[in-house]
């Protein structure tokens, strides 16, 4: 990480103009693009995510960080090539049926993403069948949930069931979560994990996968 | 300033056990304490209950009203514990809440022409949540229009802006507040309502940022609040700004909550 020490702290303070000029340094001196990205962005977002876990950073803070981490991603995406950029795994992320509130999925998304992984975010009120069409056509590692009323919780649960029914629950790990939802409810419904704050769904995730 | 008293909430760990074994003693406890510091409504909400939600509601309603001569807030997103829930209150209670989500809004349609009540109309579209002050006036205009055509009075209606975090957005604290003075400007007689809470999400000091909000929502013509009336800071805040923009004659309530000891400073 002492590579990237300049790059580390411009994303931790979330200073675009800065992260990008040295994003564009590193590439200047001979980096290579997935060094940057493990070594520079995504170690400094596993901080920033952990710091918010323990609630050293607040909210405006880890997103200024990880709008930080996109633009600097902006700078090297045109660099990927076939093979050289590797996925922590892929997400398939949304709010269920019947449910509008985006705030909690975005922030999750966000962080998902700073942590290398590769997200598809099908955005607000997704039914079971939404979720199963698009887990069958992107294969998706994890399967996320977002619920922030009691009464569209029970949607969590029918999409689990839509999966086992599609015959795909067992190719994929199901993660929930949002305010009413808690420890007890993933694990009546059969869920794999639940989360309850952006910073801890990275960690839940890698775990389920078995990335350190 | 209509007081809604939010404590009655399963939310909350200690309402939570409370309901679960029935405990009568800690919720009129919890309900007379509000009434005393204030409320004029007593939310109930057993949101968390998920499939006793109904019993548990029904439960709320009765008990509560046992102990305290003051109309519910009957708070809940699902219209089969709404239809339940306002068949054993007694008086005419405040429906928390409609929206513009079309089946929420049809199935609820039944139960607040079935008997006079209030209504918490939260400014939720179709589809999506608003962002700006204008999304927020056109969803709450359009409840206006499509409640007062069912026959429900202006006055009985209490638009929800929505509140979101400032911390996601910075413009989301103005976003409530332009929406507030938009709704009662181009309405005269409907309420405005909101929780408090939300505002503050992901930062520190909420209470601090909480009271703030207060002050400002009330500044733009906020009638009505769902908050903890037993807070005396927030309560102090509240009576400190309605005196200070000219609502409270020869300042006899604000002097009053000081005598009675229901406001702190500090």
């Amino acid at each position: 990480m002492s590579d990237f020490k300049a790059l580390t702290e411009a994303v931790i303070k979330g200073d675009v103009k800065m992260a990008v000029a040295e994003t564009q340094s590193a590439l200047d001196a001979g980096s290579n693009v997935q060094d940057i990205i493990d070594k520079g962005l995504i170690a400094t977002m596993d901080e920033v995510g952990e710091r918010f876990s323990k609630g050293l950073i607040f909210v405006p803070q880890m997103l200024r960080s990880a709008k930080t981490m996109q633009g600097c991603m902006k700078l090297l995406e045109p660099l990927f090539q076939e093979g050289n950029v590797t996925s922590k795994g892929k997400v398939l992320i949304g709010t269920v049926k019947g449910d509008l509130h985006d705030i909690g999925k975005n922030l999750v998304s966000m962080m998902m993403e700073g942590a290398g992984f590769t997200i598809t975010d099908l955005g607000v009120g997704v039914p079971p069948e939404k979720f199963v069409q698009k887990a069958q056509e992107v294969e998706p590692d994890i399967v996320a949930m977002s619920a922030l009323l009691s009464t569209t919780m029970p949607a969590m649960s029918q999409t689990i069931e839509a999966l086992q029914e599609a015959g795909i629950r067992d190719k994929v790990k199901v993660m929930i979560g949002g305010a009413p939802v808690t420890d007890k409810y993933a694990h009546e419904i059969k869920a794999d994990s639940y989360a309850s704050d952006a910073g801890s769904a990275v960690s839940k995730a890698k775990k389920l996968l078995g990335i350190s | 300033m209509i007081i809604v008293g939010e404590n009655i909430n399963t939310s909350r760990r200690s309402i939570a056990e409370a309901v679960e074994k029935r405990d009568a003693e800690f919720i009129c406890k919890t309900a007379r304490d509000q009434a005393e510091a204030g409320a004029h409504y007593i939310d109930v909400n057993a949101g968390t209950f998920l499939n006793q939600e109904v019993d548990c509601l029904c439960w709320l309603v009765e008990t509560v009203q046992n102990e305290v001569a003051l109309p519910l807030c009957l708070d809940s997103p699902n219209p089969k514990a709404l239809a339940e829930a306002i068949k054993r209150h007694k008086g005419e209670p405040m429906i928390n809440s409609i929206s513009l989500e079309e089946d929420r809004f049809q199935s609820l349609l039944p139960v607040i022409t079935s008997q006079p009540c209030h209504v918490v109309a939260l400014c939720m579209a179709q589809t999506s949540m608003p962002t700006t002050i204008e999304e927020r006036v056109q969803v709450g205009s359009e409840l206006i229009k499509r409640l007062t055509n069912t026959g429900i009075p202006l006055e009985k209606i209490y638009v929800d802006p929505l509140v979101q975090p400032v911390s996601v957005g910075t413009r989301m604290g103005i976003a409530t507040l332009g929406a507030i003075y938009k709704i009662m400007k181009d309405f005269p007689g409907v309420n405005t309502i909101c929780g408090l809470s939300n505002i503050s999400f992901g930062l520190p000091e909420r209470r601090l940022i909480n009271r703030n909000f207060l002050t400002l929502c009330i500044s733009y013509g906020l009638s009505a609040a769902i908050l903890d009336p037993t807070d005396k800071q927030l309560m102090a805040t509240l009576l400190a700004v309605e005196m200070l923009l000219g609502q409270d004659e020869y300042c006899e309530d604000f002097i009053g909550a000081y005598r009675n000891g229901r406001i702190t400073g500090g």
